[in-house]
């Protein structure tokens, strides 16, 4: 993944935060330098879309990628997989450019999470954020698979890792009790 | 998947609390019994034996009884593993916000080609 990523070269990398702001929201956040009119294409013309939402490091292609980006519209993913293909699918809830968009996820039933996308200007840059709303804890440790904290409590396991991870005594020592 | 996320949960309540980060801090420079830890920590007994529950629990220690002594360490496999996944998240978000960065310099190439007739 690392060595498909550096592949390509990228003008300017800019971090991705990963928040479980509460047991039902994660949060994902990233600067991109690039205007919020230009994002929102990106996130809204299919050909673009489905460019850079399956990464190439994943090495599969969509088999398909319906978006019809107005209120009320369906989006359709379909991946590849075994037994049978498997399709992602909802309804945009708001569409307001170049700033907003909300969907539902419905290929989990009553389980999906309702997504909210924000697009904020930032000095020629936008700030996107991605909150996914779901309908209670355990619909959120169901659906993901990929729950994540990267908050307060993660920095500091982070922190702790860190220290962990350092074999050799001198550092540890250092870090005095 | 339920599993691990409702371990996540436990894991970061444990790691929640500063005397409960300091003890595993202290396991890594060497095993204690929990009687040295609670002198360690100026606890009582009692207080240090709730601390390393929860530890214990989440997967962060291990701990033995040998005699009348019991001994605590790090129970490490797991909290790696946890965070693995956790960054493998992110890992994911990363590559596909990297492959967005593709597209937006080719759509601002293009928009300043064109002369930014989108505007």
């Amino acid at each position: 993944m690392v060595a498909a990523r550096n592949s390509q070269p990228s003008p300017m990398k800019n971090r991705t935060s990963v928040e479980r702001k509460s047991e039902r929201e994660l949060v994902v956040s990233r600067i991109v330098n690039a205007p919020p009119r230009i994002v929102f294409e990106a996130w809204t013309r299919a050909e673009l879309f489905q460019r850079w939402w399956v990464p190439k490091s994943f090495g599969l292609k969509l088999l398909s990628c319906e978006l019809d980006v107005r209120v009320g519209g369906g989006y359709r993913l379909v991946f590849p997989a075994a037994p049978e293909p498997m399709a992602f699918h909802g309804r945009y809830l708001e569409v307001v450019p170049p700033s907003r968009l909300v969907w539902t996820n419905e290929e989990a039933g009553d389980n999906g999470q309702v997504t909210t996308v924000t697009f904020e200007e930032r000095a020629d840059r936008t700030l996107v954020v991605m909150h996914d709303l779901y309908p209670s804890k355990e619909a959120l440790d169901l659906g993901s698979g990929s729950t994540d904290g990267l908050d307060e409590t993660f920095k500091q396991l982070d922190e702790l890792l860190a220290g962990l991870g350092a074999d050799d005594a001198d550092s540890v020592a250092a870090r005095s009790s | 998947m339920v599993q691990r996320s409702a371990r996540l949960d436990v894991s970061f309540a444990a790691l929640a609390d500063a005397t409960r980060r300091g003890v595993l801090e202290q396991l890594v420079r060497a095993d204690a019994s929990i009687t040295d830890l609670a002198d360690k920590f100026r606890m009582t007994l009692t207080g240090m034996k709730k601390h390393v529950g929860v530890l214990e629990q989440a997967g962060l220690v291990t701990t033995a009884k040998v005699g009348r002594v019991r001994t605590c360490r790090l129970g490490l496999r797991r909290l790696e593993e946890e965070v693995i996944w956790i960054e493998s998240y992110r890992q994911l978000w990363d590559a596909r916000f990297d492959e967005l960065d593709g597209v937006v310099e080719e759509l601002k190439r293009k928009e300043r080609v064109d002369g930014r007739s989108k505007k």
